[in-house]
């Protein structure tokens, strides 16, 4: 099989996050792999290891993303393609999405697979809007994939503690759903091994894609406080002593 | 303007989001001074569209067929995408659930349009209509507006508007229309097959008075211990948000959120969670919330009625120290 992951790079979990205009300073923070995505990574990386095949690793966004291409590759990808555009965080989902199916449409691959949603906007449309625009099947919110010759037997998530086993056809889209699996560490081997492996960069504008957008960020900013939270301070004792008297005694919820 | 709701049901039963997502498009149209509009979608689903007749709107399109028994992207696409072509709304909405997800994106891409998906809330500005939706895991939030020519879609999350608020028509009933829609067989790619749940509920989260719940700043199975010994203390239940129920730490029947129970019990702790909106629709209508992170700005403050900002191994114990004491 031969399998694109999109993985996208995002800001670190723990980063402090500067608002910027419609973005964020990227200056001062650290950026890693969009959790989602490893789940779809390493899902692909599992089906190759059953199946054969390739996974290819792709994502998009200035320089810095490359890093984040580098460590599917040493966990097991077999090359990157990289859509170079410093302004993606500008494009709205169909923008993005419209790119990344221009960068991979000549693939050819069997199966396209996405996290649920990233962890910066957090449009969770690019799997189902690939689908659309290269006219595959697609199903969302994977928990399980068994190929079966020209086609997969998935398992989806519903909400409330339902699932449903679909039947989809090759070539397909899928979205994964996060904790479909334990992710793998990129092992030093790996880590060598991905230095001799291909990162084709596209720059994005070179896709002739034009971009209409279909929505703008006007402007991004701290929500504002629904609840007036009362912060309790000290030592851990004296917050905890204090905690319990608001409890019982201003919340009589104890 | 011109609204349409799309209404979401399972095999004949309402998807509630769907309400919710009614009272914001009521809201809307009665600002805008416009029309609204619901679509009721799937098989022997008439019923349904006469109880969303009872709600205030003008019109409720019926669409059924035998292809749209199940849900299916393939299947809802096509024919939404018929209703929308020929009742040509311009802000098409709908409740942001799972099945959404997976077909609205391609349904405005099928008509080359976008869709702002997962609002919390919107904004009218002197007519023009500015939607506000959660960034970077809910740290920040959003205005977002639509660019280009009608029609545009927007999905409401759950919790962003209070179903209890639909109003009912104003004389007794709006007219129920059916829509036919040309749909074949080979229009539809994918399968689906038997809806099933898995392990039988062993907790019922939903009826404990009060929750202790975990996340990731628990940080190893070995810490548990220390968050049930609180638990018992405070005479509640252990429940977590889904990072540590993907890990296996603890049972899924014990995870809080969107793709776990939805609990409103009187008191809510939630150590160690930063308070990703997943995990928040699945809370936010607890009584009273504490919260006990050791970064101050972590979304789940937002929520919280009391606050401490610190090392939950530290104040875990003290505050079973506490609780035993008093």
């Amino acid at each position: 099989m031969k399998i694109i992951v999109c993985v996208k790079q995002v800001p670190a979990k723990d980063a402090p996050l500067h608002i910027a205009g419609d973005w964020i300073r990227e200056s001062d923070i650290g950026f890693e792999m969009n959790e989602p995505d490893s789940f779809a990574l390493e899902e692909g990386l599992r089906l190759k290891e059953k199946h054969g095949g390739e996974v290819i690793a792709v994502s998009m966004g200035p320089d810095r993303v490359k890093q984040t291409i580098k460590e599917a590759l040493a966990k097991g990808a077999d090359r990157g393609i990289h859509v170079a555009d410093d302004k993606f965080y500008a494009l709205d989902p169909l923008g993005s999405a419209r790119s990344l199916a221009a960068a991979i449409d000549k693939e050819k691959c069997d199966l396209i697979l996405t996290g649920l949603q990233s962890d910066d906007h957090g449009f969770g449309q690019t799997g189902v809007l690939l689908a659309a625009l290269l006219d595959r099947p697609h199903a969302t919110l994977i928990m399980q994939i068994d190929v079966q010759d020209s086609k997969m037997r998935l398992k989806r998530e519903l909400e409330a503690g339902w699932f449903q086993w679909i039947e989809c056809p090759l070539p397909a889209v899928l979205s994964i759903q996060s904790g479909i699996n334990k992710v793998r560490y990129a092992t030093l081997k790996g880590i060598m091994a991905a230095k001799k492996k291909e990162i084709t960069s596209i720059p994005r504008e070179s896709l002739g894609v034009s971009i209409q957008p279909t929505q703008r960020v006007e402007s991004i900013y701290v929500p504002h406080k629904t609840k007036k939270t009362e912060f309790l301070t000290g030592t851990p004792k004296e917050a905890a002593t204090k905690l319990v008297e608001k409890l019982k005694f201003e919340a009589r919820v104890l | 303007m011109k609204l349409l709701l799309i209404a979401e049901q399972r095999q004949g039963k309402w998807n509630n989001t769907s309400f919710e997502t009614l009272a914001a498009a009521q809201q809307i149209a009665a600002e805008t001074k416009g029309s609204l509009a619901a679509v009721v979608v799937g098989r022997g689903v008439a019923p349904l569209a006469d109880e969303l007749a009872s709600k205030k709107l003008d019109e409720v399109l019926l669409v059924e067929h035998d292809l749209l028994e199940s849900y299916t992207p393939d299947g809802f696409t096509v024919a939404l995408g018929q209703v929308i072509s020929s009742s040509k709304p311009d802000l098409v909405l709908l409740p942001h659930t799972y099945q959404v997800r997976d077909f609205a994106p391609k349904l405005a891409a099928s008509l080359n349009k976008g869709m702002i998906a997962d609002c919390i809330a919107y904004r009218n500005d002197s007519g023009r209509l500015v939607f506000v939706r959660q960034m970077f895991q809910g740290k920040t939030v959003a205005d977002v507006t639509f660019q280009g020519d009608a029609p545009w879609f927007a999905s409401f999350q759950a919790g962003a508007f209070r179903a209890d608020l639909v109003a009912p028509h104003p004389s007794g009933k709006a007219p129920v229309n059916k829509v036919t829609v040309d749909l074949a067989p080979q229009q539809i790619r994918t399968k689906p097959m038997e809806l099933f749940r898995e392990a039988k509920q062993a907790v019922d989260l939903t009826q404990a008075p009060i929750i202790v719940a975990i996340g990731r700043g628990i940080k190893a199975p070995e810490n548990i211990p220390q968050a049930e010994k609180l638990a018992k203390a405070i005479g509640g239940e252990l429940a977590a948000s889904r990072p540590i129920c993907d890990e296996g730490w603890l049972p899924m029947d014990r995870q809080i959120g969107s793709s776990g129970q939805t609990v409103a019990p009187k008191l809510y702790l939630a150590l160690g969670i930063s308070g990703a909106i997943q995990h928040v629709v699945g809370m936010k209508g607890a009584r009273t919330v504490v919260a006990i992170n050791k970064d101050q700005n972590a979304p789940i403050f937002e929520v919280a009625d009391y606050g401490i900002v610190g090392d939950i191994f530290e104040i875990m114990p003290a505050l079973t120290e506490a609780l035993e004491k008093a």
